[in-house]
């Protein structure tokens, strides 16, 4: 039993850390986020060089290897830093698909290393989304059609825009025609690794819900000690100091449940729907109340564009409902905890 | 990262599975808040020890069995999972040892841990004044050194069961030109000692759940001061920490209330949903005492690679007490009308302990410093935030 992280682990995150502190600063993401794609195939370059994009690629394809225990950590570091969804969804959630179609698929052997090298873009078009995230500037994408998965590339698919308040985001309505040609898994292997690509998919968003949670914290903190009224800075009050203290606790809190949730999906725990679902809800209440009580101590300025409190605000609230909205996650607990003789009590841990 | 538990683990949760199973009363015994039931469990503290599971994570010389923090987790989770009595000398075994552990002498370890874990002193927490309950460090009984011994003086209020127990922790001023929290003293009190006495007060469940310490020039040892005369604060503080941190509220015991509650809610479904947010309520309760268990583990397995808990304790007391309010509250409004029966009411029905429960969850959120200290200490140590 050892619920921690390894030196290494914790090292590489810091490096990630370090790396986006300079190079994903917010004003430089609001000027890529204004372009019509939204993306910087530089940033995407970059990053790739810090191997982030090949963290979940097998070795023999060139990537780490790693899973996701060590996808929770670099997680948070995309939300800390706004990093938008074509780099989750790509490296981690596209990848762990690919690898779901078996050692010979040719798909993976042809996509993987594209992965690895941060120039492929794989959008993934799971049910449970209606919508696409970054399927306009997709070199691949993978699309469910009647439990199948299928894979074509950008030029055969219609892609429509649907502007969102996170100005991050480019969701796509996509139209297409499967066909036997895209076919890549029929609905048996379907069904695995959607349901797979399911809980990874949820579990990104809420790694990445709770690094936005942090930000917003620190940002809010940041204010609050410079903020003056009354001939002090507002952070004296304890009636800020607490509505910055529940944020504290909640992240506290929610932290443990996505760690928990990261080794049952990577070590295929039989509860690891039910992880992965408490962790997104978990990590949503952190990030929710990180913004409505970092709007409220930042006050005015909270509510004005130029603050960049908006721009984490936002995508907070966006990833919330993707990947399994609110009531998507209870149910899920819901038939867990209300099931006939779930193991509910003391000593549930363990792995069986 | 590895959740599987080793063989020596596993033996260790079947033994203390199988030891509960045997032993814990079939009867529940009655409340430690009565005379009474003070000394059921005071005999059942002495069954646990003799079995040398009182205390399980201490040196075996002190009564203890050596185990590690996750053996600790699981000696909790079999306890709580088998409705095991609620520890009655809970002050001296999760507060006071673990700071004699620290700051004691080997006389005094020798002294007084092993008639801890034995429960042969029962132990209470000797702190608050009237003036100083969240000001703490506005404390104002005296304990004067004279020669080897100390002269205390002055009234404490607010001891848990110390009108049962055999001894208390203080925290008192030996310096009396001393202010705030400077010049304080840690000293151990007999509450047989000539000069004490022991003023009940009823709490919310009418029983004498705790009592008023009066100190009428008592005078005890020096050899009863812990760690530095004129540091006690700091020893208070690490009491504190202690207070708020896993060992005082295990996550096995709020598991075993949220998993209790779930059963409650499927009992009376018809009745329940009609209220929606009853059934949120109950799923919320589960996932924050799995959250709560998680934490635990990932917190022992921190203090395993050495790290030191700090401020995170108090957002772990908000955490817990908290969570209890929500459960017996959310359990309260599934009995309906029924929740205001005491137990024996002839219509009491499926009522269990939820009504005493509930009441004991009021007290959570205020006893071992309020939440609002709590908050303030992650804003300013945590946060950085300026005193106010």
């Amino acid at each position: 039993m050892d619920f921690t992280f390894s030196e290494q682990q914790t090292s590489f995150r810091d490096a990630v850390s370090r790396f986006l502190m300079t190079e994903a600063a917010p004003e430089m993401l609001r000027e890529i986020w204004e372009t019509d794609a939204g993306r910087s195939p530089q940033l995407r370059a970059k990053i790739a060089a810090q191997g982030i994009t090949g963290l979940s690629v097998p070795v023999k394809f060139g990537g780490l290897g790693c899973d996701d225990v060590d996808w929770s950590l670099i997680t948070q570091e995309l939300g800390y830093y706004c990093i938008p969804d074509s780099l989750a969804d790509t490296a981690c959630v596209a990848a762990g698909l690919l690898r779901g179609l078996g050692e010979n698929s040719a798909l993976a052997a042809e996509w993987l290393p594209g992965i690895v090298g941060g120039a492929a873009r794989i959008a993934v078009g799971h049910p449970v989304n209606s919508l696409v995230a970054d399927a306009h500037m997709a070199d691949l994408l993978l699309l469910h059609h009647q439990g199948e998965v299928h894979a074509l590339t950008r030029g055969e698919v219609e892609v429509e825009l649907n502007p969102s308040i996170d100005q991050s985001r480019r969701l796509c309505r996509v139209s297409w025609t499967p066909g036997a040609r895209t076919r890549v898994a029929d609905a048996e292997l379907g069904g695995k690794v959607w349901a797979e690509a399911l809980d990874r998919g949820a579990l990104c968003v809420a790694g990445q819900l709770l690094g936005l949670a942090q930000r917003m914290l620190d940002l809010s903190v940041d204010y609050a000690a410079q903020r003056k009224q009354f001939g002090r800075p507002i952070g004296a009050f304890q009636a800020i100091k607490h509505h910055l203290a529940d944020v504290v606790i909640r992240i506290e809190f929610a932290l443990p449940v996505l760690y928990a949730a990261a080794h049952a999906l990577a070590t295929q725990r039989s509860d690891r729907s039910l992880r992965v679902a408490h962790a997104k809800l978990a990590c949503g209440d952190a990030a929710g109340l990180a913004a409505r009580n970092g709007l409220q101590v930042h006050g005015a300025m909270g509510y004005a564009w130029e603050t960049d409190l908006q721009m984490f605000m936002k995508r907070a609230w966006a990833l919330d409902a993707s990947w399994g909205d609110r009531g998507f996650h209870k149910a899920r607990v819901a038939d867990f905890v209300l099931s006939k003789d779930a193991p509910l009590g003391p000593g549930n841990v363990g792995d069986v | 990262m590895d959740f599987s538990y080793t063989a020596g683990q596993q033996a260790f949760r079947a033994e203390v599975r199988d030891w509960l199973a045997a032993h814990v009363p079939r009867q529940r015994l009655a409340s430690f808040d009565t005379r009474e039931g003070f000394e059921q469990h005071r005999a059942w503290e002495h069954q646990l020890f003799e079995a040398r599971l009182s205390m399980v994570t201490w040196p075996e010389a002190l009564g203890g069995r050596g185990c590690d923090l996750v053996e600790w987790l699981i000696f909790e989770e079999e306890y709580w999972r088998a409705d095991a009595p609620l520890r009655v000398n809970q002050n001296g075994q999760f507060l006071l040892g673990p700071t004699l552990m620290q700051f004691g002498t080997e006389a005094q370890k020798q002294r007084f841990l092993p008639r801890i874990a034995s429960s042969q002193d029962v132990w209470a927490q000797a702190w608050s004044e009237n003036g100083a309950g969240s000001d703490l460090a506005a404390i104002r009984a005296k304990a004067v050194r004279d020669g080897d011994h100390f002269v205390i003086n002055g009234q404490k209020i607010w001891a848990s069961r110390a009108l049962f127990a055999d001894w208390i922790f203080g925290i008192f001023r030996s310096d009396p030109l001393s202010d705030r929290h400077h010049g304080l003293s840690y000293v151990l009190v007999p509450l047989s000692a000539r000069g004490v006495s022991v003023r009940p007060i009823k709490g919310l469940n009418g029983l004498d759940s705790f009592a008023e310490i009066f100190f009428d020039e008592v005078r005890v040892s020096a050899d009863n001061l812990i760690g530095v005369e004129g540091q006690g604060w700091q020893v208070a503080m690490a009491t504190a920490g202690f207070e708020r941190s896993l060992l005082l509220r295990s996550p096995g015991r709020y598991q075993r209330t949220a998993q209790k509650l779930v059963q409650l809610y499927q009992r009376h479904r018809a009745g329940a949903d009609r209220d929606p947010l009853l059934r949120e309520a109950v799923l919320q309760a589960w996932m924050d005492a799995e959250a709560y268990n998680l934490a635990a583990y990932h917190t022992v397995g921190k203090a395993l690679l050495g790290e030191q808990p700090g401020v995170e304790a108090s957002a772990n007391k908000i955490f817990w007490s908290e969570l209890d309010l929500r459960i017996h509250e959310t359990a309260l409004r599934i009995l309906g009308e029924r929740g205001e029966l005491l137990p024996e009411a002839p219509a009491a029905g499926d009522v269990d302990t939820w009504l005493e429960g509930y009441l004991f969850a009021q007290a959570g959120t205020i006893y071992a410093g309020t939440n609002e200290i709590q908050r303030n200490i992650i804003a300013e140590r945590m946060l950085g935030l300026p005193k106010a």
